[in-house]
């Protein structure tokens, strides 16, 4: 006989998991017992949000499938901003909760709380577990749809009795599974991939529009081959960076409300747009009208909802981007000339650079570049939300997939700390950078706990300008500089992190950049960088609410 | 803007009516009435659906509709020949007399049944497509209707079709 608990614990271990995030509590105590003397690890977190946004770090850098662990009632409710997180951002993770017993459900018992109900919306699908019987083909069911198609999020509620109850082992973990109502697409439909490639062939201004799903089906090469092969310029979504390298000739960079102007120039005049693995977010396309207005669109997704949802097009192709991109490949011939393209890319690049400029204070966009100089495009930079994400998405030069986490569809101040932590135990040979900013770093500072009591080895960079920079930002250009609760207190992150035995500096000048970035690197262990930058700086360029994407505001002194 | 038919078949999983319902709510989609119950498959549920939308709008309940996990086949059967059928009870004001036999009338052109007589009210039960049963409220108002319940259309298609979806084995 068996436990529901052991049961979890082996399906876990048949799945492949190494790792997992969470923090214990009433009903999950049974699980605890089981990994125990578990070969899995588990890593104990501070807040259950961590474990969820660790989880989803974990799964982002390694493209396998996150998993962590909380109790019910409040630890269940906790993990809620990360399973949405990661639903946004189609992040494969699966998340455990335990359950009151099941003879006590429904009836406000202590720490219940209807979680399933809770996560309906921000899951891709959710269980409540009734029997112990069910438990196996439940996990492999959870792993399976998490993992599969467009991933995402997939929770698993578990009452106190089904981990303790004892089922038969025979046939407790099914070796097959039958999912009647899941069944992705993978193949493009032939007929509407020809007509792709026919329009690729005929294109003379062409855009390749890449997003996250390029990285979720590793389809980085055969994004490249298509590029090179018929000399499509390529633009990225926040999700996408990386899935290029950033000095490859054809790369525009980002485009959409912080892109770069020859992005979002090249989008409004192209006359083909070839969209993959992207949603027409409202912050890549503007006012929806006038983005890529003459351009017919092909657009590849694994989800057909998202296909037409936001723009109409004129080729929608359901399927998987590595595979419908490899068949465009084997067809496509080269094309319509694109010289005249090309080279009017190259000059809007010219006239059109991303800039900021240099003055007496410590300007964050500089201390990006040089930390992309230092690494080289090594390791793994993960953002927090606000300022920090957008400079970082600007100036630091990606040159590989899954080498930049970022919160981009719900933008979660407080993911980046502990996604930095999920990302070392996915690659635990990489350097780990989180890029924050002071008020997004104490959404979870707490992390340091957990940092320092497992001496995870990821390095903070606090841009600190001591304001909820990307709100004052916006109250600056949009609300007549009424800083309106966005101003916050100098601290000392650097004494901070002293106090729980992590290595810290703080630098207020540009000739210390450098050096701190470097110290940060060589060490062993964690660290923390507190950069006193510019106070004022603002993220350019900048594509107001409800503007089209070509009409940028490029900053201007104050 | 038009009313839009779906019949959906589902696994009879807890929770299933409030996924869809759940889905309708939050994208905004508007159902003007949904019907559910078993089906000819075990564990299987079929549930029709009216919504009011836009072509666009259709597309995309759809699309989020088969994206639940527990929705196996989702079919949009308004251009289809189908039958239809809603049930309704409707308890009108009928004091005897005059008034009493008109109803009786009206209930009987309809073929509807009085399955309850009070001694000032009737309840009559009627089965149709929705625009009898439009039809028979409308004329009943006037005698004062006192309570009505409709169960909300369910329909199939005529003939072989069948909305069914074959089974994936997948060994993950
Ligand atoms: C949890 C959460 N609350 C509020 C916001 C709204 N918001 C977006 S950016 C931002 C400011 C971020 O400030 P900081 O982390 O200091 O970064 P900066 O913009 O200064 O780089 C806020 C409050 C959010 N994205 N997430």
């Amino acid at each position: 006989m068996k436990s529901g608990a052991r049961i979890v614990v082996e399906s876990l271990q048949r799945e492949g998991v190494d790792t997992i995030f969470g923090y214990p509590g009433g009903v999950v105590l049974p699980i605890y017992d089981e990994l125990y003397d578990s070969p899995i690890r588990h890593i104990l977190v501070r807040h259950e949000q961590a474990a969820a946004h660790a989880a989803d770090g974990y799964a982002r850098a390694s493209g396998r499938v996150g998993v962590c662990l909380a109790t019910s009632g409040p630890g269940a409710c906790n993990l809620v901003t990360g399973i949405a997180n990661a639903y946004m951002d189609s992040v494969p993770i699966v998340a455990i909760t335990g359950q009151v017993p099941t003879s006590l459900l429904g009836n406000d018992a202590f720490q219940e709380s209807d979680i399933t109900g809770i996560t309906m919306p921000i899951t891709k699908h959710n269980y409540l577990v009734k029997r112990t019987s069910e438990l196996g083909r439940i996990v492999r069911e959870a792993f399976y749809i998490a993992r599969t198609g467009r991933p995402g999020p997939v929770l698993i509620d578990i009452p106190k009795d089904v981990s303790t109850n004892q089922v038969r082992e025979e046939g407790a973990i099914p070796e097959e599974i039958t999912l009647r109502g899941f069944q992705p697409t993978f193949k493009g439909h032939a007929k509407q991939i020809a007509k792709a490639v026919e329009l690729i062939e005929e294109a003379e201004r062409p855009v390749i529009y890449a997003g996250g799903g390029i990285i979720f089906s590793e389809a980085s090469a055969e994004l490249l081959e298509l590029a090179e092969l018929t000399g499509m310029p390529v633009t990225t979504t926040l999700m996408g960076l990386g899935a290029i390298p950033c000095d490859h000739p054809l790369n525009l960079g980002m485009l959409g409300m912080h892109g770069t102007e020859y992005a979002n120039y090249a989008v409004t005049e192209s006359d083909l747009l070839l969209a993959v693995g992207v949603r027409f977010d409202d912050r890549v396309t503007g006012k929806v009208q006038s983005f890529a207005p003459h351009a017919s669109i092909i657009h590849i997704d694994i989800d057909p909802a998202e296909i037409g949802k936001n723009r109409k097009v004129d080729v929608p192709i359901v399927g998987d981007a590595k595979t419908v991109l490899r068949v465009i490949i084997n067809q496509v011939k080269k094309g319509a000339p694109k010289d005249a393209w090309l080279s009017k890319i190259r000059e809007w690049k010219e006239r059109h650079s991303l800039r900021y400029e240099e003055g007496d204070g410590l300007k964050p966009q500089y201390i990006i570049q040089q930390l992309s100089s230092l690494l080289k495009g090594e390791g793994i930079i993960v953002s927090e939300v606000g300022q920090n994400q957008m400079w970082t998405a600007q100036y630091y030069c990606f040159r590989r997939p899954r080498s930049w986490l970022t919160s981009g569809g719900l933008g979660t101040m407080g993911y980046g700390f502990p996604a930095s932590i999920g990302a070392h135990f996915a690659r635990p040979e990489e350097i780990v950078f989180d890029i924050a900013g002071d008020g997004s770093f104490q959404m979870n500072i707490q992390e340091l706990g957990t940092v320092a009591q497992y001496r995870i080895p990821v390095k903070v960079a606090i841009l600190n300008n001591m304001y909820l920079g990307m709100v004052r930002q916006w109250q600056e250009l949009f609300y007549n500089r009424r800083y309106s609760y966005t101003e916050l207190p100098p601290i000392d992150f650097a004494k901070i992190a002293a106090a729980y035995g992590i290595d810290g500096m703080c630098v207020e000048s540009r000739e210390e950049v450098v050096p701190a970035l470097k110290a940060a690197i060589e060490t062993e262990g964690p660290f923390i960088i507190d950069f006193r930058i510019e106070r004022e700086e603002n993220v350019f360029p900048m594509v107001p609410a409800g503007a089209a994407i070509n009409e940028m505001l490029r900053g201007q002194r104050r | 803007m038009r009313a839009h038919t779906l019949s959906v078949l589902v696994e009879n999983k807890p929770g299933v009516l409030a996924r869809v319902a759940g889905l309708f709510r939050r994208r905004g989609f508007n159902i003007e009435s949904l019907a559910v119950g078993t089906c000819e498959e075990p564990n299987m549920s079929r549930m029709t659906i009216v919504v009011i939308g836009d072509e666009s709008q259709l597309e995309q309940v759809q699309k989020q509709l088969n994206k639940l996990i527990d929705v196996v086949k989702v079919s949009d059967i308004t251009e289809t020949e189908t039958v239809e059928r809603e049930l309704a009870l409707i308890k009108v004001s009928a004091e005897p007399g005059s008034t009493r036999a008109e109803v009786m009338q009206l209930a009987n052109i309809f073929r509807a049944q009085i399955v309850d007589v009070g001694a000032k009210t009737v309840i009559m039960e009627v089965t149709g497509d929705t625009t009898k049963i439009d039809a028979l409220e409308k004329l009943l108002r006037q005698y004062g209707i006192k309570e009505l319940i409709r169960t909300g259309k369910i329909a199939l298609q005529r003939g072989a079709k069948i909305v069914k979806s074959t089974k994936e084995r997948v060994s993950a």
